[in-house]
């Protein structure tokens, strides 16, 4: 079986299956071929269990054989983030503290995917608990961008998109707090979207800022986004903040989208000093083309934009270093061997297996909490701040059905490229806002740059409004075809 | 105590409530079982895990403040209280910082009084506050490793904080005996601090007599037992008394009493003190509670024991030493209410039965277990008004009911206890009676009453106790009017 097959889109997938062109285990099996072949390079996964995987593809095959498919989806490889609770399997989120921790139960989305049939391959690599947008803080390895290896394949999960893009499976799973779906999906030339918070469960899911993270998928195409969405968003007791409502059938809605003309709003602010000339030019290319197709385009003002970074750093901060206080040495992490108090199992432990920017995040969390900084300075005010960025966007959807914007100022840098923090934070300026605010918003290939590395365009939508923000998509999907380039490999 | 100073004492004090599962997860808690057997990946904070609400606790909170006049909060949101401690899974307990479910309200308490058949003064305790949170698990130290058991981790506990409203370890004493009667009463917990259903922590001042300003408070903890409690006050009052009388001042601090040794030690001062890093949970949205829901809660509120007692005092005419055993237990005093019911000629026979025989025969059994009902009670009761048994044997009526069930009637007749009367008989002793004693007979008929009791002595001595007195009185009365 070729691999072209899985740069094809979700639906020639599942065609394929249906009509018994070939089997799970053969599409299981190219997508093991295809990583093994490619991993030397990319390094995407941290760890992966072929007979796992082809114990669940065969079974999956057994289903169809006997006409008791789960769904259209059943047989179908996707790729976990290292951050989704796979019963017995590894669940490190790239971190040395949780290096040999298995977790005893599937998160919610995993059950889902399990639920429908699908194949769940590999555990992909990222930025340790999420923190960063490189993959330069995997405590294990740099994961490459398979459009130039010596680049990065923005963060944090890099891994998925990276292992997207290089065609090593065709869908995969991906957290965002920030900016880790969308960015990473511009930077590696795939869509990536993130529903609105509350959309998706996020039981089981390894907490980085509760109040952001959200889980999200990575495809080749937005109508295969919109399938595997289906499959995820909802309802979930076992979480409280998801959101009770019902999920509108995506692939119907843009179905019935189809030729609408939307009015999309332009921010002016996102698009001063900062920004590449090759990313602008080919967003505003993209705008050119909504307009062309009779779309209203609206410039917009969204003043709060450089408060984002600031406000997002303290409240993501604050509450990563509650989530991760748990790592500590005493139940199912890492201890430190010369550790000989209970005090030095907290602090030798988490000194030794932590990296680096988990360690500054922790500390300026501390900080930020701690008594007398919290009302007067941070935390408080950072909270005041998400409350304007929220208005700041709900002003501007009284007038637009969607936002488009860069998702990313620049394309991949250099591995090792930015070498201080803050050049790193100021890369997810434009998606942290969004984070802020709850909202839905995709990422989808629009373009290259001269030296062939790929651009995204983020389109912004209303709360649960993740149909229509789709839509947009792939009208501009189905006129371009630079989801169907495939990186140098 | 010193009459020089006034002592003022605080208290914080947790309540296990009694809840079919945990605060955040859906696992039951019992004491006593084996160690982690009652624990979920929720209840361990493995990677990924969510809290998500017991809204029975939260209900179960409400009526313990509906109980204590607190004020009840419509919203309120949940906090995260963050310190490193190896039985907290998560290294952070969710609590309510500033928004807590109840806020003011008071315990109404009863002292000592100057001798068991006396009731002691009451007084209000002004409460300051009643939140809800999730308890931790238990460490155990051995010689050379300590373990931890997670069963208690994440069960619903509350804290009643009082104002600093005591001035008395008997104060205290009281408080905490009114708290774990309250609490029992309407089945928010079994308060038993040996199971550590009930704890306690106690902050003490003293100022002198007349100041208006409050002393440098101790925090006390680890004070195990009601007793614990009021001996560790009492000893934490006079080393106070003591460093103030050596001219020195009062470092605020926390010190841990030490039960068996009778004395505290420092664990740390103010300035060692924790600084929690306390922020709302991102992982809940705040409670909201209807004007419907607390008022629901409100009306399942019974008759409280003290409200009770007065009453029985009041309607029933009963003593302190039969109203402070039955009040304080509802099964009893609804066991008296049920009798009284069906029979409410007699209220304090039908008490004295409850507070004397019934407890004895059910020894450590709770009453549900007595084949006594109330239909019994009261047909005994009845039956002995009535003059058809005896007391004496109606003792041994109830003893063979309360085991076998059996009606009191049937049991009376099936042993031949009933009364038999031979009514010619009577009257005509009844007649030689009031022929031999003229001098008391004269007396009643001018009005004297008193005077019957007399003859009636002589009429029991002739009938040798075997006809009830209800019968002879009325035989007797015939007679003399006749």
């Amino acid at each position: 079986m070729k691999e072209e097959i899985l740069f094809q889109p979700l639906k020639d997938l599942i065609d394929g299956l249906s009509e018994k062109r070939f089997s799970s285990v053969e599409l299981t099996q190219t997508c093991i071929d295809r990583t093994q072949a490619c991993e030397p390079k990319i390094k995407a996964f941290l760890s992966f269990d072929r007979e796992k995987t082809l114990a669940e593809a065969r079974a999956s095959d057994e289903r169809r054989s006997k006409g008791q498919t789960l769904s259209e989806l059943d047989g179908i490889p996707i790729g976990l983030k290292d951050i989704f609770s796979e019963k017995g399997q590894p669940l490190t989120c790239a971190s040395r503290m949780l290096e040999h921790y298995v977790s005893p139960y599937d998160a919610t989305v995993v059950s889902r995917l399990k639920a429908s049939g699908m194949v769940c391959w590999g555990r992909l690599n990222m930025d340790e608990f999420a923190m960063g947008s490189t993959s330069e803080n995997s405590a294990f390895h740099v994961t490459c961008n398979p459009w130039d290896v010596t680049r990065i394949p923005g963060g944090s999960s890099s891994g998925s998109a990276a292992a997207v893009a290089a065609g090593e499976v065709p869908l995969a799973l991906g957290t965002d707090t920030g900016g880790s779906i969308r960015q990473p999906a511009a930077l590696c030339g795939v869509v990536g979207i993130k529903p609105t918070y509350g959309r998706v469960s996020r039981y089981g899911i390894v907490a980085f800022a509760s109040s952001l993270d959200q889980a999200g998928v990575f495809t080749r195409t937005v109508s295969g986004a919109a399938q595997i969405l289906q499959i995820l968003c909802g309802p979930d007791l076992k979480d409280a903040t998801s959101a009770r409502r019902p999920v509108p059938d995506f692939c119907a809605e843009m179905q019935k989208n189809v030729g609408r003309r939307w009015k999309l709003g332009v921010p002016e602010e996102y698009f001063r000093e900062g920004l590449d000339s090759e990313v602008k030019q080919s967003i505003e290319a993209a705008i050119d083309f909504y307009k062309r197709q009779g779309y209203l385009i609206q410039p917009i003002q969204l003043q709060t934009l450089e408060y984002g970074i600031p406000a997002y750093y303290v409240i993501a901060s604050a509450e990563a270093s509650s989530n991760l206080a748990r790592y500590d040495g005493i139940r199912y992490t890492y201890r430190s061997p010369s550790a000989k108090t209970v005090e030095e199992v907290f602090a030798r432990s988490r000194s030794e297996r932590l990296g680096p920017e988990v360690k500054r995040r922790i500390l300026l969390g501390l900080y930020v909490l701690s008594s007398g900084k919290y009302d007067s300075y941070f935390y408080d005010k950072a909270q005041k701040v998400r409350r304007l960025i929220y208005d700041d966007f709900q002003k501007a959807f009284q007038s637009v059905d969607a936002i488009v914007t860069p998702t990313s100022p620049t394309v991949a840098t250099k591995i090792g490229e930015k070498s201080t923090p803050l050049s790193v934070y100021l890369s997810d300026i434009y998606t942290v806002s969004v984070s802020l605010a709850g909202l839905p918003a995709l990422s989808i290939p629009c373009g290259f740059t001269a030296s062939k590395l790929p651009i995204g365009l983020q389109l912004i939508g209303k709360p649960f409004e993740e149909s229509t923000i789709l839509s947009i998509a792939e009208a501009f999907e189905s006129q371009h075809d630079y989801w169907q380039q495939k990186p140098p490999l | 105590m010193d009459k020089k100073y006034e002592v003022v004492i605080g208290l914080e004090v947790h309540v296990q409530l009694k809840t079919r599962t945990k605060l955040f997860s859906r696992v039951p808690y019992f004491f006593g079982e084996p160690p982690n057997t009652l624990i979920d990946e929720v209840v361990l904070g493995l990677p990924g895990t969510l809290p998500v609400l017991n809204q029975a606790a939260v209900l179960k909170t409400v009526a313990v403040g509906c109980m204590f006049g607190c004020t009840i909060a419509r919203k309120c949101k949940w906090d995260r209280k963050n310190y490193f401690y190896p039985d907290a899974p998560k290294n952070y307990q969710i609590s309510q910082l500033d928004q807590p479910l109840c806020s003011g309200g008071f315990v109404e308490i009863e002292l000592e009084g100057a001798a068991r058949n006396l009731q002691g003064i009451h007084r209000k305790v002004a409460l300051n506050r009643i939140h809800l949170e999730e308890d931790v698990g238990k460490l155990t130290h051995f010689a050379d490793e300590s373990r931890i058991d997670f069963n208690r981790a994440g069960t619903p506990l509350i804290e009643i904080v009082s104002e600093p409203d005591m001035h008395s370890p008997e104060e205290v004493f009281a408080y905490l005996k009114s708290l774990e009667m309250h609490l029992r009463y309407i089945d928010a917990s079994d308060c038993d601090m040996e199971k550590g259903q009930m704890r306690c922590d106690a902050n003490v001042s003293i100022r002198p007599i007349g100041a208006t300003k409050l002393g440098t408070k101790v925090e006390l903890k680890n004070l195990n037992s009601i007793s614990g409690v009021c001996n560790g006050i009492r000893h934490e009052i006079q080393r106070q008394i003591c460093v103030v009388e050596s001219g020195e001042t009062i470092v605020q601090e926390t010190r841990r009493w030490d039960a068996e040794k009778n004395t505290s030690t420092s664990m740390r001062s103010k300035e060692n003190a924790h600084d929690y890093r306390y922020f709302t949970d991102p992982d809940l949205f705040p409670i909201t509670l209807s004007e419907a829901q607390i008022e629901e809660q409100r009306r399942s509120i019974p008759e409280l024991p003290f409200a009770k007692q007065e009453r029985y005092f009041n309607e029933l005419h009963l003593p302190y030493t039969v109203t402070s055993v039955l009040c304080p237990e509802k099964s009893l005093s609804d066991f008296l209410e049920a009798t009284l019911a069906i029979y409410p000629k007699n209220p304090s026979a039908s008490a004295n039965w409850i507070a004397n025989d019934l407890l004895r025969e059910c020894g450590h059994q709770p009453l549900s277990a007595s084949q006594v009902t109330p239909q019994h009670l009261a047909d005994l009761v009845r039956l002995v008004d009535e003059g058809v048994l005896s007391k004496q044997n109606a003792k041994e009526v109830f003893v063979e009911v309360s085991r076998t069930g059996i009606p009191p009637q049937q049991v009376m007749r099936e042993k031949g206890l009933e009364v038999k009367i031979d009514h010619d008989a009577l009257q005509a002793l009844c007649q030689e009676i009031i022929a031999a004693f003229p001098k008391p007979v004269a007396e009643y008929r001018a009005g004297k009453e008193k005077a019957l009791n007399v003859l009636k002595g002589q009429l029991m001595k002739k009938t040798q106790g075997k006809v009830p007195i209800g019968a002879l009185e009325q035989a007797l009365i015939a007679c003399l009017k006749g």
